[in-house]
């Protein structure tokens, strides 16, 4: 039988070599992903158990009872109660050998959060994700930051449609429904996610419930930081754009005009260059906060406020572009900012030359584009 | 459809003894009870869910609800005598009863249209909430079937009429009847559980 | 035991007088032809789904290709899975239901043969008009599950879902018609001495699956209901900004859908469970035993639908429970599994391609009962949902389980159907062919699910270096079409000139073998009375049996008349169902008249000849 070779293969892949699997379900990295992986190998070993006496079996009658000549006249045996007893009883037990560490590990990956938990709101978008730190006060989108050792409880939900939260090295996925309005007075339901990140990394992760034509083009990086690490990223969140600014003003309400809107428009006071400053990137700042990109996008510390789309505060910190499809750099995010729905169908943002998301072509020029994509790399 | 009914075997015999016909509807109805199980389980999945009223205490008037289910309740009457009057060859009889059958069926109907329209004035549509989908989908679903059996029952009277159901025949009437009872059953379980048990 | 076989009957190639030409087809209520036209539609449907199988493979062959749109992409692997599912799998089970199972219990026709060619056609027109989407660029893109909100008109404007969920219901008309005709069929149409527990294995599970598709369909058509609703209507039932909660679509699909995959698999189990004694020259193992585990399957298979949702966030009480209901499942499974064994053990087996195909389900179809079960364990599926391991799974269960049994059963009847053989060695070459090809194309998708990759994707990333694994699925694919083909290939030419069949060619042991190949049309000169589980492997049972099977009878049993009524009926319902779409009140209602007028017609149509 050729398929006797694929149970060694298995083996191989039970037995680890999954480091060259950035995306790897069995390469645990987390309490939560090592419940799950633990399970997973003694399920497997079971399996192969019982695979192996199958076929085995069948090996054997196939061997041993093929037809010698036409003749033959096999004795008539019609069942044997001990047979059947007993070959009900052992996958019984096999059953149940699985069946009890499985429920205790359901129960132990969803117990109790502890108290310490950090809480993150995650909110599903076709086809990006919203990243919000309630206690910190910091929204960003795409890529996840944690400080390691610090259980986490995601609280997940989606904004259109179903999506699945799945960084398989971090742990099994949960979905991202749809909350259900609820009378005043009731608690809306949402669903969780709890563990806690033991090492320090960038980690991939994916939308895995079909959510449309971008499905596939849903992914996100986690990054483990250190405890240090992650302080930071908060600070330079709130620093980002206004830190060089001492006395910064509270930034205005966003001018949601419209298309057209007048380019000749004073810039925001406070958005002086400091000198040494690249020119382009002033440029950028400019245009991107005249032109509609801040009817949707948020960047902490101007007049962007847009909240429909994802937040570019230290946008020049992430790692990938388009919630994670590709690298981050000024040629790549040049194309996105020309021609978004090129490279991800159905994404609601407009191109420079076509509409997108109620919202009309931005119209930029390709030396504004480049000016834009300077700006926004710069915010790290 | 009766006829399908024959068995093709030699000269109606079955295995059990039982028509075709009456077995294969028996299999149909217990598959309809699957379809009003189902649209009822929603109703009161939903319950209590609903976000805008108006909400069902609000509306529900127990009493001309319990009128109606009592008159489709006696129609199942009318409907055994009709059976039974088939039975025994009475024509007159049969055809009257039948006619009992539809008018019930209609005052039902008609009852029921108005407490349609009266929640429809409150506020409850189609898409008001999650219990306005689920209520009227239900029981629209079950009004569908009262209008069937009320047309099941027209094509009864004129075929009894062009005397094309002897006594022999008497069970094309006796699966009509199942069927009606059926529905009876199901408008009972609602009536219960829509309405009784808020 | 003494001549199994070597009593085939003087074997019969005539058509007996029997009407032909495309008016007789279309008019026909015979069950023989019924079943004939649904293999051959199912066939050609499982062609349609394949090649868009095969543009899927094609497209996923290299990361980061950009062959197929992703809207085209949606749209081919939702209707691959949907035509799959509803247009081959279970159709293609039904050919055989309607074929065998009257034959198996002694009847000459099934209980409503008009209901039965009903069922035929509104199969068949329900298939072309969800096809026919396509012609309108308009095919169904929501995945075989179509999940809400994903169906709602926000996010699915268009008529691409409303030809899914229409298509969905003209089908589930034909299902459930087909299962009361079963039901009662086997219920009721028995032959002398035929008590349950001596029918065949395949008319078992024929019987389980009826009551299946009577009690499942319903489920999903009410689900089908709201999703029109809210989607020409305006109800709430799942959108969540009125209250509704698009989980309870799921609940709804699943309470239906794992149902549906015991549809898919118990009627192959029959098949190989009737082909492996005839092959072993051995009664079934443990005969009762076989037929409890398949209602038991049956059974459970209602308590278990929450495994699709592990990781919709249920909370871990349901999660335990719906882990204890999944995994009991796989006791029965086994004990059949073991039977099978059995039955094989210390037997006389004889590996014809239809043995071979058996066999070969015994093999892989454990391999994916097994992914299975560690799907069933909640916290592991959390990492495997959703991923090309399922699809692994599904696959290997589907394809390696019920197709493979339906093959099985093709090689083994159709002497019976044609009175010639299939080609045994154009059979092997089918069914190595399978075999490599299928184990080539699903085998690695365990290791690329395992790797992180998802399914429903376009198109993936190559860094997550699963190009291999997806490469090998899709040179396996072409190798498993190639076996397509051969099958086809195989189909046609022994069709006109395969080597002649006996009556009994097999020397298998039930009623079906004691009638000439092909059958008369009223298929029993006159009804044999059984005494035994094997019949026609026990002298002096045989002869009597053979006495009564093999002689013309003085006149001939008198038939159902054939009828146009069906199709015509189909056509109308088809019709208002198509109708709906354009969600104008008045225009359906209109619709209806030409439904009544030929149900009326039907009704007073006498169904057999006069004076009968
Ligand atoms: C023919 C169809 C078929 C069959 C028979 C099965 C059989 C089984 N299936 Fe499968 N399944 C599908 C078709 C089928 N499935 C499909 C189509 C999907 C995907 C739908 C979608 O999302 O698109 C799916 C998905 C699916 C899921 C959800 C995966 C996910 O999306 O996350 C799960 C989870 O529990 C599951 C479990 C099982 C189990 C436990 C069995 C059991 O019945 C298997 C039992 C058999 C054995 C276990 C092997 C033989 C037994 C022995 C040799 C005895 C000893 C064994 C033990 C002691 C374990 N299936
Ligand atoms: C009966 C059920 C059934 C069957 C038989 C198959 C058969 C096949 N399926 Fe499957 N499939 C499903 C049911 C089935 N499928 C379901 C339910 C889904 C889920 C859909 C969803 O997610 O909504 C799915 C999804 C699915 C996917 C995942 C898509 C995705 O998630 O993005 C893939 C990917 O490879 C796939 C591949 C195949 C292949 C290669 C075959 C092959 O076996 C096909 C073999 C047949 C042919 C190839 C055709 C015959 C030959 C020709 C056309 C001539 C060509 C000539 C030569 C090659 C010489 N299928
Ligand atoms: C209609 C609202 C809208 C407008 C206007 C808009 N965008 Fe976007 N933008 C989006 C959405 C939605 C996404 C997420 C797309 C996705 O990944 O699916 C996005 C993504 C992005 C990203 C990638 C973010 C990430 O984390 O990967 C960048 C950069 C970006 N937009 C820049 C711009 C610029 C520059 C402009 C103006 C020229 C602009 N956007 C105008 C809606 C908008
Ligand atoms: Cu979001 Cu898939
Ligand atoms: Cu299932």
């Amino acid at each position: 039988m050729a398929s006797l070779v694929l149970p060694l293969l298995m083996m191989g892949v039970a037995t680890g070599c999954a480091e060259e699997y950035p995306q790897s379900s069995i390469s645990p990295h987390t309490d939560f992903a090592e419940i799950i992986h633990s399970l997973y190998v003694s399920i497997f070993w079971w399996s192969m158990l019982i695979l192996a006496v199958v076929w085995v079996l069948l090996a054997w009658v196939i061997v041993k009872y093929r037809r010698k000549s036409e003749d033959e006249k096999p004795r008539q045996i019609r069942g044997h109660l001990g047979l059947e007893i007993g070959w009900t009883i052992g996958p019984a037990l096999i059953v149940i050998a699985i069946a009890i560490p499985t429920i205790q590990a359901v129960f132990a990956t969803q117990q109790p959060v502890a108290d310490d938990a950090m809480t993150v709101e995650v909110t599903g978008h076709q086809f990006w994700w919203e990243f919000h730190y309630p206690e910190q006060g910091v929204t960003t989108a795409n890529e996840l930051w944690l400080p390691v050792d610090q259980p986490v409880n995601l609280r997940l939900e989606s904004n259109d449609v179903i999506h699945s939260f799945w960084v398989p090295k971090l742990g099994g996925k949960r979905d991202l429904n749809p909350v259900p309005a609820v009378r005043e007075g009731q608690d809306p339901k949402y669903n969780w996610l709890y563990f806690t990140p033991r090492e320090t990394g960038v980690f991939m992760g994916q939308c895995a419930e079909f959510c449309g034509q971008s499905h596939a083009l849903m992914a996100m990086r986690v990054v483990v930081e250190t405890e240090e690490g992650f302080q930071d990223w908060i600070d330079r969140w709130f620093a980002s754009e206004g830190a060089d600014f001492p006395g910064d003003p509270e930034p205005e309400e966003p001018e949601l005009q419209m298309p057209g809107m007048d380019p000749d428009d004073e810039p925001d006071e406070t958005q002086v260059a400091a000198e040494d400053e690249d020119p382009l990137v002033a440029l950028g700042r400019e245009t991107f906060l005249n032109s509609t990109c801040i009817a949707c996008h948020g960047v902490e510390g101007t007049a962007a406020q847009g909240v429909i789309a994802p937040n570019l505060t230290l946008f020049g910190a992430r790692k990938t572009l388009g919630a994670g499809i590709m690298e981050n750099n000024q040629e790549n995010l040049v194309r996105w900012i020309i021609d978004p729905q090129g490279i991800k169908a159905a994404v609601a943002m407009p191109g420079t030359e076509y509409p997108g998301g109620n919202w009309p072509a931005t119209g930029l020029s390709d030396e504004e584009v480049e000016a834009v994509a300077a700006y926004l790399l710069s915010l790290k | 459809m009766a006829q399908a009914a024959a068995a093709v075997d030699d000269h109606g015999h079955t295995t059990t003894g039982i028509s075709n016909f009456k077995v294969g509807f028996w299999t149909f109805i217990a598959s309809e009870c699957l379809f009003f199980g189902t649209l009822i389980s929603t109703y009161m999945v939903y319950k209590g869910r609903a976000v805008v009223g108006p909400y069902p205490a609000e509306i529900f008037d127990v009493l001309i609800t319990t009128i109606s289910t009592t008159v489709l309740l006696f129609s199942s009457l009318a409907m055994v005598l009709a059976l039974y009057s088939v039975q025994l060859g009475r024509k007159k009889h049969a055809i009257l009863w039948l006619l009992a059958v539809i008018a019930m069926g209609g005052i039902f109907l008609g009852m029921e249209f108005n407490s349609y329209m009266k929640y429809i004035d409150y506020g409850l549509t189609l898409g008001s909430s999650t219990f306005g989908s689920s209520y009227y989908v239900l029981t629209g679903t079950h009004k569908v079937h009262v209008v069937l059996g009320m047309v099941w029952m027209g094509v009864l009277i004129w075929l009894i009429a062009r005397n094309r159901i002897p006594p022999a025949k008497a069970e094309q009437v006796e699966i009509a009847g199942l069927y009606w009872h059926f529905v009876d059953i199901i408008w009972i379980v609602i009536f219960t559980l829509v309405y009784l048990i808020q | 035991m003494s001549s199994v076989g070597t009593a085939a009957p003087e074997q019969q190639d005539t058509s007996h007088g029997e009407e032909t030409g495309l008016w007789s087809w279309i008019t026909t209520v015979d069950h023989k032809r019924i079943a004939i036209m649904y293999f051959v539609t199912a066939t050609f449907f499982f062609f349609v789904a394949g090649v868009k199988a095969l543009a899927i493979r094609v497209q996923l062959m290299f990361p980061e290709q950009t062959l197929i749109t992703p809207e085209v992409y949606n749209q081919f692997f939702t209707m691959h899975g949907t035509t799959m599912i509803f247009l081959v799998a279970m159709p293609m089970a039904v050919a055989f239901f309607n074929y065998v199972v009257p034959l198996q219990i002694g009847a000459r026709d099934v209980a409503f043969p008009r209901l039965n060619a009903l069922s035929y056609w509104v199969f068949l027109f329900g298939g072309l008009y969800l096809n026919s989407s396509f012609l309108f660029g308009a095919a169904p893109h929501a995945s075989w599950v179509g999940y809400a909100t994903l169906t709602m008109p926000e996010f699915s404007p268009g008529q691409n879902t409303n030809f899914w969920l229409i298509g969905l219901s003209i089908l589930g008309i034909a299902s459930i018609a087909g299962g009361v005709n079963f039901i009662t069929t086997i219920i009721n149409m028995r032959a002398p001495g035929m008590k349950l527990m001596r029918m065949p294995l395949f008319t078992w599970m024929t019987f389980v699956t009826s009551f299946l598709l009577i009690t499942a369909i319903p489920v999903i058509g009410v689900a089908l209901i709201y999703l029109g609703f809210d989607r020409l209507f305006g109800t709430v039932f799942f959108q969540p900004g009125g209250g509704g909660d698009p989980v309870l679509w799921q609940h709804l699909f699943w309470i239906f859908g794992h149902p549906e995959v015991y549809i898919l698999i118990l009627p192959a189990f029959g098949v190989i469970s009737d082909v492996i004694p005839t092959f072993s020259k051995k009664p079934l193992f443990g005969y009762p035993i076989v037929v409890y585990a398949g209602l038991l399957i049956g059974f459970i298979g209602w308590g278990v639908w929450s495994h699709h949702m592990f990781t919709v966030g249920l909370g871990p009480i349901a999660d335990s429970f719906f882990v204890a209901a999944t995994m009991i499942i796989a006791i029965p499974t086994g004990v059949k599994i073991f039977n099978w064994i059995a039955t094989m053990w210390g037997g006389s087996l004889k590996f014809t391609t239809a043995m071979l195909f058996s066999v070969g389900l015994v093999a892989v179809f454990t391999v994916g009962g097994l992914s299975g079960i560690m799907h069933a364990s909640a916290p592991v599926n959390l990492q495997q949902h959703d991923s090309y391991f399922v699809v692994a799974h599904f696959h290997y269960v589907i394809v390696g389980g019920a197709m493979m049994g339906l093959w099985a059963g093709l090689y083994y009847w159709f002497p019976k159907v044609r009175g010639r053989f299939l080609d045994e060695t154009l059979g092997k070459w089918h069914f190595w062919t399978t075999m490599i090809g299928f184990n080539l194309t699903f085998f690695p998708m365990h290791f690329a699910g395992l790797f992180g990759m998802p399914r429903r994707i376009y198109t993936y990333s190559a860094e997550l270096n699963v190009d291999i694994y997806n490469q090998l699925s899709t040179v396996g694919a072409f190798i498993f079409g190639a076996s397509a083909v051969i099958m086809v290939w195989n189909l046609v030419k022994s069709w006109r000139s395969g080597e002649k069949a006996p009556a009994n060619p097999w020397g298998a042991p039930h009623l079906e073998w004691s009638i000439p190949s092909p059958p008369h049309h009223y298929n029993f000169p006159a009804i044999p009375e059984v005494r035994s589980r094997e019949p026609l492997w026990n002298d002096g049972e045989r002869e009597e049996i053979l006495a009564k099977t093999m002689h013309e009878p003085d006149s001939e049993p008198v038939m159902p008349n054939p009828s146009y009524w069906p199709i015509l009926l189909a056509a109308s319902i088809t019709l208002i169902w198509a109708l709906v779409m354009t969600g104008i009140w008045w225009v359906i209602a209109l619709a209806i008249l030409p439904v009544i007028y030929c149900v009326f017609k039907w009704g007073m149509e006498p169904a057999f000849p006069e004076g009968h």
